[in-house]
């Protein structure tokens, strides 16, 4: 098991701080796009980048890379966040999201922009491709490991559960997935519009290694990825607590900010939040 | 005459991929049995995923594993792969031009007692429209084989569209079978008749009764409706002046509409299509229902006479 120090932990949490600004200044310059869900999963999806992941930006089709799928592809700019971070591709890039001619699609295209791992953003899609690179990774006896993020509300299509199904019952533990449960989605309260409820549950029945956590809290993730390393003869989930919009308060919990942009004073609001939060975590160290 | 199944050749012609390239997964959705994956699955048990009834799942698993190197052929019958799948093989196979193969067997009419639920008359206009996918409807057996080594060797998702019942062997182990290339069976000046699948051998059958008439006309095997071989059709639209579509589907959007696209735009000349007209099929013996819905030598006979004479 994997312990984290403080060095990599402090890595973990500055990554994540600088994609969730990277995203407001992304989604401003675009004018459109969804702000909430790409904040949410934003410490998970650093976990997972800074952290977890054996990949190398030098070497995008590196056959025995981890590979992650953003399965609620509407999260598009968390993720080009992570890769321009990582090296994938120019830093520059990021301001033409969503424009013409951009590599940086509205929902991710891995025939345009390298480090995507999969075209996604219909929801319920990815966790299937998911289910279908740990099925190679098994056949060919490769050691990777793949890792999904599913939206609270994308749960709702069934074709979800058809490769929860397919994935147990292929005892893919070479499968790790995330719920970012933020508990909202464009109509409202995830509980009012169409519960899924209960999430965990529903992973249980279905013979998949369950844990509940804290989605920002970096020990809690942490801990959740070593386990699902571990497991044996069936793939884990982390349902993971999420606040929509975490990060800038104006936009946390709120509804109305899943498929809104920020305008210019809201992007110098947010990251005003943002840079305090830094500045703290700094005055701390 | 030697008759054999378009689904049986793709069994065996899968087996006989599966053991020159390594690479190859197939997958199907609990109908294998069927659409004959099932020699497949016994051959290469380590490569061979049964989904169960989940068609969507079983489209994106394919797409995940073509993403990791994988060359997949899919299977189930044509009315649930391209219809129930649909938005999984558009946005998860086609956009990203991944390497999966969908051959659906149990399309068209000839499904037959089924009836019209699971009787898929629609399935190459919905492919036909998606970017990136080649659609091919082989004519007999042989086809069968020829097109599924082409379909391995070329890059990007492919439609092959499979039938159900015995359907005669028109062509040798030798013939030309090239993806994008139709194949002209019979060469005659006053008439073409383009067809796919199981209606090239009654283009054939209705080319001897209107010979004996008198009337010469060319019979063009178009097994690859995308990408369409526009220079025969123009050119058979210059010899012949009159074009008879045939195919085992709605007239809306398949082969027929495939070939007026190219003639009204390049070398307009009359166009009839057969095929069901905006109707969905019903239960019936795989014969009742070609002759129930004009799919017959006679209709043929009977359209090309009325061609000729009003040109």
């Amino acid at each position: 098991m994997r312990e984290i120090n403080e060095k990599s932990l402090s890595i973990v949490k500055e990554k994540a701080l600088i994609m969730r600004r990277e995203v407001i200044k992304m989604l401003g310059e675009a004018g459109s796009g969804h702000t909430g869900g790409s904040l949410s999963p934003a410490d998970i999806v650093s976990c997972l980048y800074f952290w977890e992941m054996n990949i190398d930006a030098e070497r995008p089709d590196w056959e025995n890379r981890d590979r992650f799928v953003l399965s609620k592809g509407h999260a598009a700019p968390l993720l080009y966040a992570a890769l321009a971070e990582k090296g994938f591709f120019p830093r520059e890039w990021l301001s033409t999201l969503r424009k013409i001619g951009s590599p940086l699609q509205g929902h991710p295209d891995m025939r345009k922009l390298p480090g995507v791992e999969a075209s996604t953003g219909s929801l319920g899609q990815g966790i299937s491709w998911a289910v279908g690179m740990a099925l190679a990774g098994k056949i060919d006896k490769r050691d990777y490991r793949v890792y999904v993020l599913l939206g609270d509300g994308e749960i709702q299509e069934g074709m979800v559960w058809e490769a929860v199904m397919a994935a147990a019952h292929y005892k893919l533990d070479n499968l790790m997935a995330f719920v970012d449960y933020n508990g909202l989605q464009i109509d409202g309260k995830i509980k009012e519009v169409m519960s899924p409820e209960p999430i965990a549950d529903k992973f249980r029945a279905f013979g998949w290694e369950v844990l509940q956590i804290d989605g920002h809290d970096y020990q809690q993730i942490i801990a959740s990825l070593n386990i699902g390393r571990e497991v044996k003869g069936r793939p884990t989930v982390a349902v993971a607590r999420t606040v929509k919009g975490k990060g800038c308060s104006f936009i946390e919990n709120q509804v109305d900010w899943h498929g809104r942009a920020p305008n210019k004073e809201e992007v110098e609001k947010a990251l005003a939040e943002l840079q305090a939060e830094q500045d703290a975590a700094e005055i701390k160290r | 005459m030697e008759t054999q199944a378009t689904r049986d050749a793709y069994g065996k012609a899968l087996v006989e991929l599966g053991r020159l390239h390594e690479d190859i997964v197939v997958l199907d959705a609990d109908l294998s049995k069927s659409t004959k994956t099932a020699e497949f699955a016994r051959a290469f048990p380590e490569r061979f995923f049964n989904a169960g009834i989940a068609e969507q799942n079983m489209m994106g698993m394919a797409a995940g594993l073509a993403a990791a190197g994988k060359k997949v052929f899919a299977s189930s019958f044509a009315v649930f792969a391209t219809g129930r799948a649909f938005e999984q093989v558009r946005n998860s196979i086609a956009y990203g031009n991944l390497n999966v193969k969908i051959c659906a067997t149990h399309s068209g009419i000839t499904v037959g007692e089924d009836g019209g639920s699971h009787q898929s008359v629609e399935d190459i206009a919905l492919m036909r429209s998606i970017p990136n996918m080649c659609v091919v409807v082989p004519a007999d057996g042989p086809s069968v084989r020829k097109a599924l080594f082409s379909l391995y060797a070329r890059e990007g998702p492919a439609y092959l569209r499979l039938g159900r019942p015995s359907v005669p062997v028109i062509y040798g182990e030798d013939s030309d079978f090239e993806v994008g290339k139709g194949i002209e069976l019979k060469n005659g000046r006053d008439a073409s008749l383009i067809a796919c699948g199981i209606m090239v051998n009654e283009a054939l059958r209705a080319a001897e009764v209107l010979a004996a008439e008198g009337i010469d006309v060319s019979v063009i095997d178009m097994h690859t409706i995308k990408p369409i071989d526009k220079g025969l059709i123009v050119k058979k639209a210059r010899e012949t002046g009159a074009i008879l579509c045939l195919e085992e589907h709605t007239v809306l959007g398949g082969l027929g509409s495939a070939v007026c696209e190219v003639v009204c735009e390049y070398c307009p000349v009359p166009v009839r299509r057969i095929g069901l007209n905006d109707v969905f099929g019903q239960s019936g013996s795989p014969d009742e229902l070609l002759q129930h819905y004009g799919l017959t030598v006679d209709h043929i006979v009977q359209n090309i006479r009325s061609l000729v004479k009003n040109r």
